[in-house]
């Protein structure tokens, strides 16, 4: 069975001119549905029944680590790889069996792949002449993509005379020409540098503000770029889905703890006999003191689970009413230009503690106290559970 | 301090005299086993009366209706072997390098082997598939009941060409291979994925970046089959008679030596100007290719 979504509208921002005739003239918007789906290479399961429902018009980012599976499910959606088990559709057709050239998806690589032998402009052509469009319709629309992405001045260039992101731009005018009924993006910034990565994450935001109705899928391994991006992530892991939300639910509330860890820093602290205190909020044994966080998950009364607080959610200095406070001794003290991160240990636990750039820092070996609001902690169940 | 410095040998001088004494032997066994016979050849070719250079033997020569023949069949089956191997390499290429299947590998690497093999070899297997009492016209006139063999093309330009694709074939399809091994796969998948079929994917993505060593193959395959004498006296068709071929003939069977130096001369002409037309094309062509990737 998919997992339904309840669907969180794009922010639709005014649309650029370019965008905008874009948009207009986009086909009706179509979803991307995963059913079941199950890919094996020589009998080995890469991608483990998925089910997933993409909305039309929404951004999901599939985040993990290598081998987890995620691109394998993207490239299932283009038609590279075929399920042995399940059904994929794009809209309301089904197109597991479809080959890839009739799928009607535009494609993004992290190598950009753009032929090294046109121009810009020639690359942008290249899926509307393999559809048979007609050359004044090309003639019109390439400059019209080319304008969306900011090359429209490089439409004569080759590949050779662009940088990494000029490229990465002229791939996503290629892939858009064609007017897809959805986008794929595979890990499309991980081969530009951190400065141009955090430009394009921007141009990409602005992007699906100026198409609305594009439904993106997004494979990627850098949290930062899921969080920035996505309506909705999906959290791979050994060829499962093992959560699903969306963006901020996720990263508040992990539904286990590999998301906790995967998505953002975590703090895991193993608490025991949970007690329910009313709205949403549960008494937890830490050792021997007591602490407060949310039950967003309504885990069961008096069992073992985690608790979870986010590196940037510790404070050093307990204000009067504090109530979560743990007793620390630093480790480690780094500094990092915007950010000091703490290690401390806590009744043996690894606790890490970032805050603004302190002007004295304590040395390690300190004894100090650290407190969270219970708000911003949650409890996370130990045992893997689907999102 | 400045006198004694430009009084002394400077240091480049005198690495530039050691290196000299390096080349030195190379270039003379170099002379004595290449240029010195070749430049005996040129000079039994362009002997006129009382040992004067004299072009009147290569005007004979060349004007003649037998030597007009030689240089027409040559590069006939030249050419036409050329384009043959190109066709069949680049089919067989593409096919082994994008459509996997069991034993491509093992395939590719047979087509080393294949290159190491002598020439006339396939001439002679060919006589036996398709030779007067081959295989094939054995089995066809058992079949259609006749006495004459049906299929007759071996002893004839056709044989030539055939056996010359084949032999020469896997010079195309090794750079071939090599230039397919450094496509970006992803690049024909984001071609399949923006609506290009497979036929599209080869001529305007795999082609064009497999053009370099096309024309690397070609050329070869043109200097080779420019030069093919082994295939061309197995195959011993009666009409076919090439460049070499009319070497040989002039000089072994005829005592012609005179005659066979101009043709060799013609022939080192021409093999000169192909080589230096596969240098330029390859360090043109193949430059502005590589400079793209």
């Amino acid at each position: 069975m998919p997992a339904e979504l309840v669907g969180t509208a794009a922010a639709i921002a005014t649309p650029s001119r370019a965008g905008a005739t874009l948009a207009s003239r986009e086909a009706n918007s179509s979803g991307i549905g995963f059913d079941d789906v199950t890919v094996a290479y020589g009998g080995l399961v890469v991608l483990d029944a998925l089910s997933l429902v993409v909305n039309p018009g929404e951004i999901v980012a599939l985040i993990g680590p290598s081998g987890s599976g995620k691109t394998t499910a993207l490239r299932a959606v283009a038609g590279f790889v075929r399920p042995i088990r399940g059904r994929i559709t794009i809209g309301t057709r089904d197109v597991t069996n479809v080959a890839p050239h009739a799928r009607n998806i535009g494609m993004v690589v992290q190598n950009y792949a753009l032929f090294p032998h046109m121009r810009a402009e020639e690359n942008v052509a290249f899926g509307l002449r393999a559809r048979g469009v007609r050359a004044e319709v090309i003639r019109e629309r390439v400059p019209e993509c080319l304008r969306l992405v900011g090359m429209a001045s490089y439409a004569k260039r080759f590949p050779r005379e662009l940088s990494g992101g000029q490229q990465q731009r002229v791939a996503i005018a290629r892939a858009l020409a064609i007017r897809p009924q959805v986008l794929l993006l595979d890990e499309p910034l991980s081969a530009l540098d951190a400065q141009i990565r955090r430009s394009m994450l921007d141009e990409l935001a602005r992007l699906h503000r100026d198409l609305p109705t594009l439904t993106v899928l997004y494979v990627t391994h850098d949290q930062t770029e899921a969080l920035t991006l996505a309506d909705h992530i999906g959290i791979m892991r050994d060829g499962r889905l093992c959560a699903f939300g969306d963006a901020q639910s996720l990263y508040r509330y992990p539904p286990n703890r590999f998301s906790a860890e995967f998505l953002g820093r975590a703090n895991l602290l193993p608490v025991e006999a949970l007690s329910p205190v009313g709205d949403g909020m549960a008494r937890v044994r830490f050792g021997d003191g007591a602490l407060m966080a949310r039950n967003h998950h309504g885990l069961p009364d008096g069992g073992a689970c985690l608790l979870c607080v986010r590196p940037h959610e510790l404070r050093l200095s307990p204000t009067e009413e504090a109530s979560n406070m743990l007793a620390a001794i630093v480790k480690s003290v780094q500094w990092q230009g915007d950010m000091q991160n703490v290690e401390l240990d806590v009744l043996g636990n690894v606790v890490r503690l970032s805050c603004p750039p302190m002007h004295e820092p304590p040395a390690p070996g300190a004894r100090l106290t650290v407190h969270f609001s219970a708000t911003h902690a949650t409890l996370v169940p130990e045992t893997a559970v689907r999102g | 301090m400045a006198d004694l410095a430009i009084g002394a040998p400077t240091r480049a001088g005198v690495e530039w005299n050691a290196k000299g004494l390096w080349i030195a032997p190379p270039l003379l066994i170099l002379a004595a086993l290449f240029f010195f016979p070749l430049a005996l050849i040129a000079r039994q070719a362009l002997g006129g009366d009382a040992g004067a250079l004299s072009f009147a033997k290569f005007a004979a020569v060349m004007s003649s209706a037998e030597f007009r023949h030689a240089i027409r069949n040559t590069l006939t089956i030249a050419l036409s072997a050329t384009a043959g191997c190109l066709v069949l390499g680049f089919v067989l290429s593409v096919l082994i390098a994008f459509t996997p299947f069991p034993g491509s590998r093992f395939l590719a690497r047979m087509i080393d082997t294949f290159i190491a093999l002598p020439t006339f070899l396939v001439a002679l297997a060919f006589t036996f598939i398709y030779g007067s009492a081959g295989m094939l016209n054995e089995s066809l006139m058992a079949l259609m009941h006749r006495d004459l063999p049906p299929v007759d093309f071996l002893y004839s330009q056709w044989g030539v060409i055939l056996s010359e694709v084949t032999v020469y074939t896997p010079f195309v399809m090794r750079p071939l291979l090599a230039a397919f091994s450094l496509i970006d796969a992803s690049q024909i998948e984001v071609a399949a994925s923006l609506g290009a079929r497979p036929l599209r994917i080869v001529s305007r993505i795999i082609l064009p970046a497999a053009l370099p060593a096309l024309v690397a193959g070609g050329s070869l395959c043109l200097l080779l089959t420019v030069n093919e004498f082994g295939i061309v006296l197995f195959i011993g068709a009666k009409d076919v008679i090439t460049l070499p071929l009319l070497i040989y003939d002039k000089a072994i069977q005829q005592f012609d030596y005179t005659t066979a130096c101009v043709i060799a001369v013609v022939n080192v002409a021409l093999s000169i100007a192909l080589y230096s037309l596969y240098r330029y094309v390859v360090a043109t062509f193949g430059g502005r290719r590589a400079g793209l990737v």
